[in-house]
């Protein structure tokens, strides 16, 4: 059963205009492209040149832009919401952390992560110092309150949250989202174009590294890896959440029909591209089984690497901490 | 329907003849069987039909909902179609040579600037004009890719190209009035179930003075009727070879009245 809102927001997508179809070329030639000196990475079923493989994502993305989030609800019968939010919990973020959201482009989990955090109580107001009075209590404890009060008003309401997306109409989407929840978490998000290969942010400047749904996205998975360790703090946390390979035999048949059956005809329907959304199935069987993420993060410096697969099995959420070089 | 959205065609996107392509195979067992196919099964081509079918009715001006809605409605109709052009031996040879309506540019063999030099009141001269007075181009087609059988495909496509010359021949503008008669014409002369109810339900949209000019005696609808099933099939017409041809003497040998003038 779908909600009103939801209705309202499909029979939109489904009245726009289809995607201009600069994304659907590429279902045409399922060739090998070779050329010397390069390494050919994958591209859904299709190798591509490295070079060629980001300005393909974009080409996929910018057009879907305005539909994505509908179709993310039609796609996993709104369960992407559960896991987003097991993922915003899971990462933790606190008041006053400094987190970078990498493919975060519509904005879901930046949001997410502002709202997580501001539910949490802030830092523990630092000791009361009074001066010497006249020794009351009534003059200790008024001293105390108004210290408090000053030291909670300097205290951070929530965390900040970068946003960087190699796709700036995703992240207009998201910044749309943002300012209509309200100025405060507009002006808790910045929002970068960059890609996850070289974020534009400096070393160590971060707390948490989180990443939804856009990992198997890039290009060159160590590389981003790297990037991740380069600018967490020590004690920095890297979450990511995945589609994962399916263990159990059943839920794989299933799940294979359902993705590559009726996926791709709804994306024509919904976002008027069906090759974006057969990309997008097919990245996702790509992607690396969850153990060789696993070691790979291992491999980029992160420990206590762990992975927690969630509910009904197609997605995993990976965590590692980044500890200080010694 | 006419279409004003570009679609982007690379070369070697046409619909090749049989030995210059290699079937792939795709992943769950498929196999592309003409560049741009993308098969279907039983479960995907309903929910597509029905799908496209109401994205059809709610947003009319989505040509790819369109062009999907006849691709996986049109099977039956498609085979009847290509076995009148068998029996026909200007078809069998369209059949055979698979010209497409495209420019040069584009990969076809349409050189719209030798048409436009034609002389006033042939079928070339008349066709460039309508592509100019509407900004349209031949490129602007979708290429067909929910049917299954390249020649059956072949046929979709060839009935999408000849529209608006259909619109040429039927001297119909691209209004809504002009696209509901030329529908009814296509609708006897193809039998597609897109071409059918799209002329019904868009006869249902049509505004009052409109609808007054579709309705009189004499008025459009009776010509389209009239004419749809007198005249011969425009499929089997060879227009690459005819464009010099006067359209006037085109539409004699079709069979096709001249259209009233009702304004």
């Amino acid at each position: 059963f779908i909600p009103k809102m939801q209705c309202r927001q499909l029979l939109r997508c489904i009245s726009r205009s289809p995607a201009t179809s600069s994304s659907s070329c590429f279902g045409v030639a399922r060739r090998q492209v070779h050329q010397p000196g390069g390494f050919d990475t994958s591209f859904g079923f299709e190798e591509v040149e490295p070079g060629q493989k980001q300005d393909r994502v974009n080409q996929v993305f910018n057009p879907v832009s305005n539909s994505y989030d509908v179709m993310n609800d039609l796609m996993s019968a709104g369960l992407h919401r559960c896991w987003k939010r097991r993922f915003v919990a899971s990462a933790n973020p606190r008041p006053g952390w400094r987190v970078v959201d990498v493919a975060g482009g519509t904005g879901d989990i930046a949001l997410g992560l502002l709202e997580w955090s501001r539910k949490l109580p802030g830092r523990a107001p630092p000791p009361v110092r009074v001066a010497p009075g006249d020794g009351s209590v009534d003059s200790f404890r008024e001293a105390a309150e108004r210290q408090t009060a000053a030291a909670e008003a300097e205290a951070p309401a929530s965390c900040t949250v970068s946003v960087v997306d190699p796709s700036p109409s995703m992240m207009q989407v998201g910044s749309a989202k943002a300012s209509a929840k309200g100025s405060t978490f507009a002006s808790s998000i910045q929002w970068l174009e960059g890609r996850a290969e070289s974020l534009p942010l400096d070393e160590a400047s971060s707390d948490l590294y989180t990443i939804a749904f856009g990992m198997r996205n890039c290009t060159d998975l160590p590389g981003v890896l790297r990037e991740a360790h380069r600018v967490l703090k020590p004690y920095g946390r890297f979450a990511c959440l995945e589609f994962c390979s399916v263990e159990n035999p059943l839920l794989s048949i299933l799940y294979d029909e359902y993705s590559f059956r009726v996926i791709p005809p709804m994306g024509l329907l919904v976002a008027g591209d069906w090759d974006s959304y057969e990309y997008l199935v097919e990245s996702i069987r790509r992607f690396p089984h969850q153990t060789l993420f696993a070691n790979m993060m291992r491999e980029a410096g992160f420990s206590a690497v762990n992975y927690e697969v969630l509910w009904p099995g197609v997605c995993c959420i990976h965590s590692g901490y980044k500890l200080p070089s010694v | 329907m006419t279409s004003s959205n570009a679609s982007s065609q690379e070369p070697g996107d046409t619909l090749a003849i049989d030995d210059d392509f290699d079937p792939d195979l795709l992943p769950l067992g498929d196999i592309r069987r003409y560049p741009n196919h993308r098969p279907l099964d039983c479960g995907q081509r309903a929910f597509l039909a029905v799908g496209s079918g109401v994205a059809c009715l709610a947003a009319p001006w989505r040509d790819d909902m369109i062009s999907a809605f006849g691709e996986t409605t049109g099977e039956w109709a498609l085979r009847r179609l290509r076995d009148d052009m068998l029996a026909n031996e200007e078809g069998r040879r369209i059949l055979a040579e698979r010209p497409r309506i495209r420019t040069v540019e584009g990969g076809g063999s349409i050189d719209l600037e030798a048409l436009r030099r034609l002389p006033e009141g042939s079928l070339g001269r008349a066709y460039a004009d309508f592509l100019d007075r509407y900004g349209y181009s031949p490129d602007h087609r979708r290429t067909v890719c929910f049917v299954d059988d390249p020649e059956l495909a072949y046929v979709m496509q060839r009935y999408r190209e000849i529209h608006d010359l259909n619109h040429v021949l039927l001297g119909q503008g691209t209004d809504f009035l002009g696209e509901v008669v030329v529908k009814w014409f296509e609708a006897f002369q193809t039998g597609l179930p897109m071409c059918v109810t799209g002329a019904f339900l868009g006869s249902l949209r049509l505004r009052p003075k409109q609808t007054r000019r579709y309705l009189q005696e004499g008025g459009y609808l009776a010509y389209a009727l009239r004419t749809g099933s007198d005249a011969d099939l425009t499929i089997n017409y060879y227009f690459e070879r005819n464009w010099h041809q006067p359209l006037a003497e085109v539409r004699q040998q079709l069979r096709i009245e001249e259209p009233p003038n009702l304004k």
